[in-house]
């Protein structure tokens, strides 16, 4: 504790010095805490799915469609616990711009194959009894701003009405929240019997099936049944659990992780190199100071304490408010009006930063720290 | 000046080693430093002063030979007890001061008090009693770029007094002043001799500064030539 402030005092001698090597960590550390935040919401699309969750999709690809025949007679199979189908709706509200995950589902059965998504018995119920109605999550409903009660026009830029119009009417009756701070809420679910009995492109077909089976070891021989129940049919089935469909789902875009790796690592290495110089330079300069303080009677390895506590202080310090700064950020991400699955700088994010600030600050001190360990008193003090 | 020795050489060697060529500073060097004495060292470039001095603070080992330090012989320690024991029992003062520029006067007095147990309260009665001593009360909170050389060098003195070491080691400290200054400077070390009864040896060019000391040795080549000034 009594270096501390000799510590303190070293690390502010130079001012400017401390503000830009301070400045460098800090944007590190924000791109690090931003890019975490995106890397984790959109991996936890993979890390909330359910292990029980099924998804059976047409084996051509998940665009493709299947008969809704296809739903009772998965129903049926031993160990599906619950099941509804889903179909992808292409809607947006007011602006093509405006576009939202929104699907025609089977309400009945809906909540129960996917209970993270939160509403009250009353606007389950409500749902239920209004054909016209659609549950919003919280997230869309605070982009567009919506409210429970409300009565919205959605236009679908796939599908149009038997009128010729392209945009439905929806009563709001429920905003849903998330089980956990990045369950999606961004999502729009309304009546599959709504969008079958208006829309104009034939009917009785649906976009995938999710269903949860009794237990995730049940998963291999749900998934054989099914698929061989529907092999050498027109609509063959590929069924995955929810994890592997949400995981092609997002390599379709690209190998994300990779590139936001990436990125933090080219931040980290620039940092390492500006970090790293300007603690050599610093120790360089104060050689005459170490042989002195070595002179009085301070040994070599308290020293290397104190240098490494500086490196270490100052890859804390930035780093600290890096963080707190991609906090904000990522606040503002959340609150702006665009389509993005919900950014969180959670303690796992803290957790990897602070061990990425500790290894900062060796790595960029151990060098100067050694060097100031072996220092020889009459050579430092020749140098003053 | 007492009976009692405080430093005792015993045919001290030192060679340093450059290129392939050996270079004896020392061959069998016999001295002894009694305690309360105010020794000046004098001598040409080269002759071996600074290593002398070195050798005497514990911050270079000779290549062979004896040095005892008040009944205990020290060139054989290790590095981390010779640090511990110029802690407790040496004080140094340089030719440049070599203040923190970065701790203000009282913070720089207080660092060899750092390496003791003595708490805040205590510490900070010591570093009074220390820049009293020193007559720089009034600048306990200066930056050492605010102060002149002279003001330094008591700061450095300070510094130096403020753990009671048993010896004061003083290379040059007066190199950096000018006549003025080098006299209070040297009229504050034949006080801290003469009514503190610190021991003090010093090295220096100067015959001026010399004669504030109570004997003076030349060193040339290795060995000395005494010659007592108070005569």
């Amino acid at each position: 504790m009594k270096d501390l402030y000799l510590v303190f005092k070293n690390l502010t001698r130079k001012k400017m010095r401390l503000f830009l090597t301070l400045f460098a960590t800090f944007i590190a550390f924000t791109i690090f805490g931003t890019l975490t935040a995106f890397q984790k919401a959109f991996d936890s699309g993979v890390d909330l799915a359910a292990d029980d969750r099924l998804i059976v999709v047409n084996k051509i690809n998940f665009t493709q469609v299947l008969p809704i025949s296809y739903v009772n007679r998965i129903a049926a199979v031993d160990d599906v616990e619950a099941l509804t189908h889903l179909n992808w709706f292409g809607g947006y509200y007011q602006d093509p711009r405006n576009q939202m995950g929104m699907f025609a589902v089977d309400a009945e059965n809906f909540l129960d194959v996917y209970p993270e998504l939160l509403v009250t018995d009353e606007e389950r119920e409500s749902w239920f009894g209004n054909r016209q109605g659609l549950i919003a999550g919280e997230s869309i409903a605070k982009r567009f701003g919506w409210e429970k009660g409300d009565r919205i026009p959605v236009n679908s830029n796939i599908f149009s009405k038997r009128d010729g119009s392209t945009s439905w009417d929806f009563d709001v009756v429920a905003i849903y929240q998330g089980e956990e701070e990045q369950t999606d809420t961004s999502s729009v679910y309304f009546h599959y019997e709504y969008f079958n009995e208006t829309q104009s492109f034939g009917g009785d077909f649906v976009g995938f099936i999710g269903l949860r089976t009794s237990d995730p070891s049940r998963n291999e021989a749900v998934i054989t049944e099914i698929d061989d129940m529907f092999a050498n049919s027109p609509a063959e089935t590929e069924t995955v659990p929810e994890k592997a469909f949400n995981k092609a789902f997002l390599e379709q875009i690209g190998n994300l992780s990779l590139i936001l790796t990436s990125v933090v690592f080219a931040a980290f290495f620039v940092i390492l190199v500006i970090v790293g110089n300007s603690m050599m330079l610093s120790i360089r300069e104060r050689t005459a100071e170490i042989g002195v303080m070595k002179t009085l009677g301070f040994t070599s390895t308290r020293i290397f304490r104190m240098v490494l506590s500086e490196s270490l202080l100052l890859a804390l310090l930035g780093g600290v408010l890096g963080l707190l700064a991609s906090r904000l950020l990522v606040v503002l991400v959340n609150e702006a009006p665009i389509q993005l699955p919900t950014l969180v700088v959670d303690g796992r994010v803290w957790t990897d930063a602070l061990l990425f600030m500790i290894g900062l600050g060796f790595v960029t001190g151990i060098v100067p720290a050694v060097n100031a360990l072996r220092l020889n008193i009459i050579t430092a003090l020749s140098r003053g | 000046m007492s009976d009692e020795i405080l430093f005792d050489l015993k045919g001290v060697s030192k060679e340093f080693v450059k290129g392939k060529e050996t270079i004896t500073v020392f061959d069998g060097l016999d001295m002894s430093i009694a305690s309360g004495d105010f020794l000046a060292i004098m001598g040409p470039s080269g002759s071996g002063k600074t290593t002398l001095l070195n050798m005497l603070g514990g911050v270079d080992q000779p290549t062979s030979g004896e040095i005892w330090f008040d009944g205990s012989r020290i060139d054989s320690l290790s590095e981390s007890q010779l640090a511990a024991w110029r802690a407790n029992n040496i004080g140094f003062i340089f030719q440049f001061y070599n203040l923190m520029p970065m701790l203000n006067a009282e913070r720089n007095v207080e660092l060899p008090m750092l390496l003791t147990r003595l708490g805040r309260s205590e510490r900070k009665k010591n570093i009074a009693a220390a820049l009293e001593l020193v007559s720089l009360s009034d600048r306990a909170k200066h930056m050492p770029k605010e102060m002149s050389g002279g003001q330094q060098q008591r700061v450095a003195i300070a510094r130096a007094l403020v753990s009671d070491p048993k010896l004061l080691l003083c290379d040059e400290p007066t190199g950096d002043l000018d006549r003025q200054t080098a006299n209070e400077i040297l009229t504050m070390l034949q006080t801290l001799n003469r009514d503190y009864g610190k021991t003090i040896l010093m090295v220096t060019h100067d015959p001026a500064a010399a004669k504030y000391a109570k004997r003076t040795l030349h060193l040339d080549k290795g060995e000395f030539v005494e010659k007592d000034l108070a005569a």
